[in-house]
């Protein structure tokens, strides 16, 4: 539950301009997607949003603040690949954020604070379908388990901010569409607010309550380098989708 | 077919692995016999009794002047020292390797220290160790440390910087600190590669350790096999150096066995 501020953000690498005068404002709870052509900058935007890499220019305000610099517990992500700890089971994927909360220096659970983690990550792991895995690795997982997994290990962690980068980019489609209902009904019943980075329009469309387009207005050789990407289009969804009430 | 496609069954795969060590032993034995008819003291390709006999005497039967079993003592010398340097190296290494891996800084300050001494002949140190640290047991310690940890730490740190970006930003977002990170995170996925490292680091080990103590020992495998040299013993040489080569395969397969069974998540991960 966090609204977040571009303001006038500029992102360059030395000459190179891939990002500028990007000004945006996501209220709370938004579901955002970010769509264009590859090389957009949306990864970057997404890097930035992160904290992984600071703007050149401009600032980005979440809740009226700076964003910090480093990625942190506010901001749960979920990547393409590479989301979930291959050495940890399915139950210690999802426990490794309560046990990173609560246990600082050995970062492991014991007795009946274990217990306790241990049931509300059952829980989770029911809700999103993963029921009967919790002793598997990721490894013997199916690439839509493994990315309800991320989920499921993202929000354990009750981040105020989700990022997705391309999250269901490599799922098939009929599986992709059950991940959608998981995902729409996740985003209805914790209070966050999402940004998701998809190359799939039609699930851009169907997920999110606004849909955000990034292009390169200038395209020429020439003017590649010095021009970088903007926000072409900035569409609300109609009807309007809001989140359940809490 | 093409000879590419063509996979021997499990049988056939066995007598293959088998084939090398059966053409060697026959090459020798024609050899041995041939030379021995000729001449029946010859001491270059003793026979397979001869062989025998010497090690019935060296790991059976009490030796007269020290009043212990010859092979027995080389070996737990050799052991001894070759473990006590391989636990050093291995534990510095896997320090050393997380914390230039995961931390920039400590990167920029120790990656190129690392590199150049790496480069370094642990062997043209040995005369550096004898002086420094006597001709005791440290300074045979120390060569094997010093020929093992460089590249061990080299090679974990590769691969704690392959480890996927995103890992470490997950974890980031899960609220780890640094420490947490380096405990929860990479160390658990580095052990299995430290094995991997450690495995190929036997060879250069055993190397080292007979090379230091042929030099200045009073007892292990590699002291026995110089000194007998003086009396042209083949035939306490060759059992020699098969049970020392027995040795290492089995430390190699008890790693690989270890690694199967503490980290069963890892062979896909490697398969990758």
């Amino acid at each position: 539950m966090s609204t977040i501020r571009f303001d006038n953000v500029w992102k360059e690498y030395g000459d190179h301009i891939v990002l500028e005068r990007i000004t945006l404002d996501v209220e709370s709870r938004a579901f955002i997607a970010l769509v264009g052509p590859s090389g957009c900058g949306k990864t970057t935007f997404l890097r930035m949003l992160l904290g992984e890499e600071g703007p050149t220019r401009g600032q980005i305000l979440v809740d009226g603040e700076p964003l910090k610099p480093e990625p942190d517990a506010d901001r749960g992500v979920v990547f393409q690949r590479y989301s979930v700890f291959p050495h940890l089971t399915v139950l210690q994927n999802v426990l490794l954020g309560r046990e990173l909360q609560h246990s600082k220096f050995i970062g492991q659970l014991f007795g009946a604070a274990r217990r306790q983690a241990v049931d509300e990550a059952m829980a989770l792991l029911a809700e999103v379908g993963l029921s009967g895995h919790e002793s598997k690795y990721p490894a013997a997982l199916s690439g839509g388990m493994q990315q309800r997994l991320a989920l499921a290990q993202a929000i354990m962690r009750g981040p105020k901010i989700l990022l997705l980068d391309e999250p269901f980019g490599a799922l098939d489609p009929g599986i992709r569409a059950d991940i959608h209902v998981l995902m729409r009904r996740l985003w209805n019943e914790t209070e966050l607010t999402v940004v998701m980075v998809t190359h799939d329009l039609s699930e851009a469309f169907r997920l999110a309550t606004r849909v955000i387009a990034f292009e390169r207005s200038r395209n020429r050789p020439e003017e590649r380098e010095r021009y970088g990407a903007t926000i072409s289009r900035d569409l609300e969804i109609f009807p309007r989708r809001i989140a359940a009430a809490r | 077919m093409r000879l590419m496609n063509l996979k021997p069954g499990r049988q056939a795969r066995f007598l293959l692995a088998g084939l090398p060590f059966a053409l060697l032993a026959i090459a020798y034995f024609v050899g041995s016999s041939v030379r021995l008819a000729e001449n029946p003291n010859d001491k270059l390709l003793p026979a397979l009794s001869s062989m025998a006999e010497a090690v019935k005497h060296m790991a059976f039967e009490t030796d007269v002047r020290t009043g212990s079993i010859l092979m027995l003592s080389d070996t737990l010398a050799s052991l001894g020292r070759l473990l006590a340097a391989l636990a050093i190296s291995t534990s510095a290494a896997l320090v050393l390797g997380i914390v230039i891996g995961l931390l920039p800084g400590a990167n920029a300050l120790l990656a190129p220290f690392v590199g150049v001494a790496s480069m370094v002949p642990p062997l043209a140190l040995l005369p550096i160790l004898f002086i420094v640290m006597g001709l005791g047991e440290n300074s045979k310690v120390a060569l094997i440390v010093i020929g093992t940890l460089p590249c061990i730490i080299r090679d974990l740190t590769m691969r704690v910087l392959e480890l996927p970006r995103e890992q470490l930003i997950k974890a980031q977002t899960l609220g780890a600190s640094t420490w947490q990170v380096a405990l929860r995170v990479v160390l658990p996925q580095i052990l299995p590669r430290l094995i991997d490292s450690l495995r190929l680091q036997l060879g250069p080990a055993w190397l080292f350790l007979i090379a230091a103590e042929a030099i200045a020992s009073d007892a292990g495998l590699g002291y026995r096999i110089f000194l007998v040299r003086r009396y042209l013993a083949m035939d306490v040489i060759i059992p020699y150096v098969i049970w020392i080569t027995f040795l290492a395969f089995l430390m190699d397969a008890g790693l690989r066995l270890l690694q199967r069974r503490l980290f069963p998540w890892f062979a896909s991960v490697r398969a990758e």
